[in-house]
């Protein structure tokens, strides 16, 4: 039996600071620090999965950070149920676990929101550094790409093996919809002469199938086995091959059109024929540059499918999977149903005439853009001009945003993004995770996925471990948050 | 197709693109939608990066995952 699909998207931001030291981990540091010290109290993230970390007692994790750079990797949790940090040179967000696809897109734009209040907290802090300016993309057009990865909670008893071979054609075709554009090509995987747009930012930077890279050689599955829940129930599958999406509508179908697909996988369900390409990571690259959506991929059983016509077959197979057994899976059936109906709409804008689908997907919106300023100016592929204007589709700031400019489809408002920024979701173990930073910053000395440790004033420090996603909702804890005075009231009623 | 719409009335609603306009004049509705493309490109030209090149050359960024 497929298990709820609970979910989660961590994304890697570009970053620039024209002017600064050209170091990106201090601009990535002043970010998030600014952003601890001025939005959010700060809480150490615990690395030790298993132990209680007891050297953090006595660290100073007050909101009176000194306004210098710290050196080290800056790394914090917020009440939302977030972590937000440095990895490999960007800020970091990693929303918290979300229980359904809209949630999830939620979620993803409060992140957006955290590091555009970041920059504004980097400006007040640090008023001498040199300005930080965000970017929700992937790549920085030279060859250097950081990810924006995705999580879905799967079963531990459904085989690695089985999942990894059931979702590669769903990898290696959804970019149609999740794919945010790109002007050119700066890999040796593609022919850099011949390819003036393409679909995807990521699509280039993959070269195997499967494997557990994820900076190099990477893989479409990743192996990645890190469950952050209990090992003996659950899998967390580690999605690296998909682009960050500024549009909601592509973000809603990427977790959406995944997450479903996985259930089925769960389920013992498949399309009625295998749709795996003969090579997959041809058929990645190739599905990117098509942008007439109409070049047939060779497939692995010797027939050829474009990628359009391998969606139609998942989604067919979805729907009638859901027709059988229902949406629950999804997080609620409403979302459920939307996801089925968005998918098909969008499959068929796709195939009809992609340029009606310019409000909700990124790459056919940034194409308008870019197409129209290429006549208006008279632009050969090339010109740095169009260039910038990709990068700066993806700046965060609102004055700068291109993005930001375009009449997107939004499926959640910013009233809704303001207060995600700091409420955590009611229906995960996120709830329980942000309620208690909110409630007692001073007790709880790290936070983890699955775990939290307080710190009571008394040895030793008491660790409340959170092995399932699903438990620590509001459901199960707002009562116990309500009545429990202090965090020593509300261990005691946990363990009692 | 069809028929699995009409059992689905209740579901939410259905993205835009879908929805079927009283269309005005395809001549008339292509000029709305040049001029609306005509004012966003206005608007992406003041906003543009100046020195294009430039910036270009200097947006460059650690490998990540």
């Amino acid at each position: 039996m497929a298990i709820p699909k609970v979910c989660g998207i961590e994304t890697e931001y570009g970053i620039h600071a024209p002017g600064g030291d050209g170091n990106p981990i201090t601009a990535s540091s002043v970010l998030v620090n600014a952003y601890a010290t001025e939005a959010e109290r700060r809480t150490d993230w615990d690395f030790e999965d298993e132990t209680p970390a007891h050297d953090a007692r006595g660290f100073t994790r007050e909101g009176s950070l000194a306004p210098v750079v710290e050196t080290h990797l800056a790394n914090t949790v917020l009440t939302n149920g977030a972590r937000y940090y440095v990895d490999h040179a960007h800020p970091e967000y990693s929303s918290p676990e979300c229980a359904d696809p809209l949630s999830c897109v939620l979620y993803d734009k409060a992140g957006e929101e955290v590091l555009r209040r970041s920059m504004r907290a980097a400006a007040h802090v640090f008023p001498s550094a040199p300005g930080v300016v965000v970017y929700k993309n992937n790549s920085d057009g030279k060859g250097n790409s950081y990810g924006c990865h995705e999580n879905y909670l799967m079963d531990r008893a459904v085989p690695f093996a089985k999942v990894a071979a059931a979702i590669v054609p769903h990898f290696v075709t959804r970019q149609v919809f999740t794919g945010a554009g790109k002007v050119g090509a700066e890999t040796a995987a593609l022919d850099r002469s011949a390819v003036t747009f393409q679909i995807s930012q990521r699509a280039e930077f993959f070269e195997e199938v499967i494997g557990l890279e994820t900076t190099l050689k990477r893989p479409i599955v990743n192996t990645r086995d890190e469950p952050h829940a209990d090992p003996r129930r659950f899998r967390r599958l580690h999605v690296i091959v998909g682009d960050a999406n500024l549009a909601e509508v592509a973000t809603f179908l990427k977790v959406g059109t995944t997450a479903l697909l996985l259930a089925m996988v769960e389920d013992d369900v498949s399309p009625p024929r295998d749709l795996t390409p003969a090579d997959p990571v041809r058929s990645l690259h190739q599905v990117s540059t098509d942008l007439t959506l109409a070049r047939p991929l060779a497939m692995a059983d010797g027939s050829t499918a474009t990628a359009l016509a391998v969606q139609w077959e998942l989604y067919t197979a979805a729907r009638k999977y859901a027709d059988h057994h229902g949406l629950a899976v999804l997080g609620n059936d409403e979302v459920g149903e939307q996801v089925l109906q968005r998918w098909e709409a969008v499959l068929h804008g796709l195939e009809q005439d992609p340029s009606t689908l310019a409000r909700q997907l990124d790459w056919v919106a940034k194409r308008r853009i870019v197409e129209a300023y290429r006549e208006r100016h008279g632009c050969e592929w090339g010109d740095s001009r169009l260039a910038a204007l990709d990068l700066q589709y993806h700046d965060l700031r609102p004055s700068r945003s291109l993005f930001a400019r375009l009449d997107m489809e939004r499926l959640v408002d910013d009233e809704a993004v303001a207060a995600a920024v700091t409420t955590p979701p009611a229906d995960t173990r996120a709830w329980f995770r942000g309620q208690c930073l909110a409630k007692w910053p001073e007790a709880v000395v790290t936070a983890n996925w699955d775990s939290l440790v307080f710190d009571l004033g008394t040895d030793p420090l008491r660790r409340v471990p959170m092995m399932d996603p699903l438990r620590g909702t509001a459901a199960h804890t707002a009562a116990l948050l309500e009545a429990s005075a202090s965090p020593a009231e509300l261990l005691e009623r946990l363990s009692a | 197709m069809a028929e699995r719409e009409l059992k689905r009335k209740s579901a939410p609603a259905r993205t835009e693109t879908e929805v079927v306009e009283e269309a005005p004049a395809a001549s008339e509705r292509g000029e709305k939608i040049k001029a609306e493309l005509d004012d966003l490109m206005d608007e992406i030209d003041e906003v543009l990066e100046d020195n294009a090149e430039e910036f270009v050359r200097n947006y460059v960024q650690k490998g990540g995952q």
